[in-house]
């Protein structure tokens, strides 16, 4: 049960001995792993299919990182997480990285003890409703049932938006996704709220998924992205390099398919300090070299992991927007890999 | 310790020797190794969340919380602080399980008696229902109440609809809302009145029938009393109170009292289910009365009703009481699975989403803990009370 999982993830950081907060590397290059939380399922970024393989943008950030430090992309375990319980196993170091569609936000930055290490989605919370209610402005929603994921920064976005609007609503808080859509897609609610992209993603699970239209305001702002425990520095900064090597492959046009050749034969610098023919940046991280060309070569660019995952060709059908690169309109903007 | 050693060391051996002392040393190592042991783990787990940078502290209860709960009864809104918010989440606790408890003990005596009935019927039909429903876990129960049988309900715009004036959709069932003029005062006050009178006369029944033997139909009389009163002094003050109605407005009703499906599914759970246990442990009550303690009443000339109200039933209370209290606390813990049907109890609006909201896991478990804990301790100090008040006085 969950609320007992809680329970003992906390009294594990009681009865933690003082260990150093630094060294992650060192934990997982000792057990030979990366343990990496995820989501109990929301399709195009984090869900196992049938044999249990997870897949989505969320997991290959994790996939990403395990093929930069042993060139192997497959060294990783996955921990499902509820909302509720994300940050207590990652505090609680049952998990090393926490890649679990999650809102950067200050107190979690700060209180929680806890490190952002970018962003790999920018989000924004909508809300999806019945065609046939004939609704079609968020401001129309007054009075109405409102199905809700508990421990998420959407239940107070959703408090905001009617309370700066002076409309009341009725909350009802459910533990797990699928129990929020399936409450949702049983008419209990009027509304189901959260971010667009889970929206998008779970309207594949409904009944009827034509009979439902997300609303076209966003509420909020939700930037999400891998999450690591805060006073570790080196392991952050190999989460964030390892997502910003797959978005800079992106800007300058090396993917899985071409990294090989351009590895041998291409004369850009920007390109060859990337996959470590020159340089010395994999030696900075505390990593071999061509950490990037690993991370390139088995999980792809950023946009090869986007287009696979939650691209319009998916089930889940989200275009770009603003996760394009800067050069294309977005704000995909990854740091110099120099 | 009468006498003197002759020297230190017998005077230590016979400290050691003697048993009470001995006792009490021991009791006293084990309790400093105890609280050591706490000092220790809440220093330690202070000291852990300090070097990860986590917050702690209780100041968080006085900041605004922000978010809204579904059904409170006391007056909230997201502007008040988190530790209203869990006043509220308690509150909500409270009235789940005392409803359950009421329900689940009214079922569960008619079940346990019906159990032993000599119709073959009854009696088959209340081991059938035992059987049933304390063999399938109570959180199965709980879907199959709100995802199988609620969720079957109209939707608000078809609601099922009693006179227009009780509505019942998905949403929840719908009731008008007294609204109390200021004359109500008198209603009220002649209620007490009322009450009182009631109280004197079954103390004087109680003793006219110790004096000559035959007793006053008190239950009757306080029926047409406690209904009558109030009534007339309605009438008399023109009637002081407006229904307010639940009216359809928009996408829900508005207006009235809302009883929301949740709570619907979860007392029918916990009561069902806790009902099946209390039966068996009626039964078991029951039949612990020796036989000859009836045949000895209707000997007497007392009636089956009476026999069962008079000798059977005080003496299985004795029996029955201890084993019940077990129920009640079970069902007061039980009501926690709320959480897995969006019910707003402690567990989700305070080790919930206050929880999320604060990321102060540690202090809001521990608070959570102790509640439960609080609540468990207070109903067995009461049902042990009322135990002992119903024991075997020996003499």
């Amino acid at each position: 049960m969950q609320r007992f999982s809680i329970i003992i993830l906390a009294a594990i950081v009681g009865l933690m001995a003082h260990v150093a907060v630094a060294g992650t590397l060192d934990d997982v290059r000792g057990k030979g792993f990366i343990q990496c939380g995820v989501s109990q399922g929301v399709p195009g970024f984090s869900n196992p299919d049938e044999q249990g393989n997870w897949s989505g943008i969320d997991v290959d950030v994790c996939r990403a990182v395990a093929a930069a430090i042993w060139g192997d992309a497959s060294k990783v375990k996955y921990t499902p997480l509820t909302a509720k319980e994300r940050f207590t196993a990652l505090q609680s170091s049952e998990i090393d990285v926490l890649s679990r569609n999650t809102t950067w936000t200050l107190v979690r930055d700060t209180a929680l003890g806890l490190d952002f290490a970018g962003v790999n989605y920018y989000d924004g919370q909508g809300f999806m409703v019945r065609k046939d209610l004939g609704v079609s402005s968020a401001s129309e929603l007054g009075g109405a049932s409102v199905c809700v994921n508990i421990g998420t920064t959407t239940e107070l976005n959703m408090a905001d938006f009617f309370r700066s609007n002076s409309m009341d609503y009725e909350p009802v808080v459910f533990e797990k996704t699928d129990e929020v859509v399936a409450a949702y897609d049983s008419g209990r609610c009027d509304v189901y709220t959260t971010d667009r992209s889970a929206l998008a993603a779970n309207r594949v699970k409904l009944a009827d998924p034509d009979a439902h239209i997300i609303l076209p305001e966003t509420i909020s702002k939700e930037p999400l992205g891998p999450v690591v425990r805060h006073g570790d520095n080196q392991w952050g900064d190999i989460v964030r390099w390892s997502l910003y090597a797959m978005l800079e492959a992106e800007e300058y046009g090396v993917n899985s398919g071409n990294v090989d050749d351009l590895k041998t034969n291409s004369n850009n610098p920007v390109i060859k300090r990337l996959l470590g023919v020159e340089g010395d940046t994999g030696e900075s991280l505390g990593l071999s070299n061509d950490w990037a060309y690993s991370i390139i070569k088995q999980v792809g660019n950023y946009a090869e992991s986007y287009n696979r995952n939650v691209g319009p060709d998916t089930p889940v059908g989200l275009s770009r927007g603003v996760n394009a690169l800067w050069k294309d309109g977005g704000i995909q903007y990854p740091m110099p890999v120099r | 310790m009468g006498r003197e050693g002759k020297n230190p060391q017998t005077t230590l051996s016979a400290v050691w020797n003697n048993p009470a002392i001995r006792a009490l040393v021991v009791q006293a190592l084990v309790l400093i190794g105890v609280v050591l042991l706490g000092i220790y783990l809440v220093d330690n787990t202070l000291a852990n969340m300090k070097a990860r940078g986590i917050a702690s502290g209780f100041e968080f209860l006085g900041r605004t919380a922000g978010f809204s709960i579904a059904t409170h009864l006391i007056d909230y809104e997201e502007a008040n602080t988190y530790g209203r918010a869990f006043l509220v989440g308690l509150l909500n606790t409270l009235l789940v399980s005392v409803v359950g408890i009421v329900f689940a003990t009214v079922l569960g005596f008619t079940i346990g008696v019906a159990r032993l009935s000599n119709n073959w019927l009854i009696s088959r039909l209340a081991t059938l229902y035992i059987e049933i429903i304390r063999n399938v876990p109570l959180l199965l129960q709980l879907f199959f109440w709100y995802f199988a049988v609620l969720r079957n309900l109209p939707g608000p715009k078809a609601s099922i609809d009693f006179y227009g004036v009780v509505f019942l959709n998905k949403r929840g069932l719908f009731t008008p809302n007294p609204v109390f003029g200021p004359e109500i005062v008198w209603s009220g006050i002649s209620l007490l009145v009322a009450i009182g009178f009631i109280v004197c006369l079954a103390y004087w029944s109680r003793r006219r029938r110790d004096r000559r033997g035959h007793s006053l139909p008190v239950t009757t009389i306080s029926i047409v009393i406690l209904t009558g009163v109030p009534v007339m002094s309605l009438w008399f003050t023109d009637f002081p109170i407006i229904w307010e109605l639940p009216v359809l407005k928009g996408f829900n009703f508005r207006g009235g009292t809302t009883i929301i499906p949740e709570l619907v599914a979860l007392t029918l759970a916990l009561s069902l289910y806790t009902a099946s246990f209390i039966a068996e442990v009626v039964r078991a009550g029951i039949l612990s009365v020796n036989r000859g303690q009836s045949e000895a009443a209707y000997a007497l000339g007392l009636h089956r009703t009476l026999t069962l109200r008079l000798v059977v039933i005080p003496q299985a209370l004795r029996v029955i009481i201890p084993p019940l209290t077990n129920q009640y606390l079970n069902l007061t813990k039980n009501s926690s699975l709320a959480a897995a049907i969006a019910y707003p109890d402690l567990v989700l609006v305070f080790a919930g989403t206050t929880l999320m909201q604060t990321g102060q896991a540690v202090e809001i478990i521990a608070i959570t803990m102790s509640v439960y804990l609080t609540l468990s301790l207070a109903i067995a100090a009461g049902m042990n009370l009322y135990n002992r008040h119903i024991a075997l006085v020996e003499r």
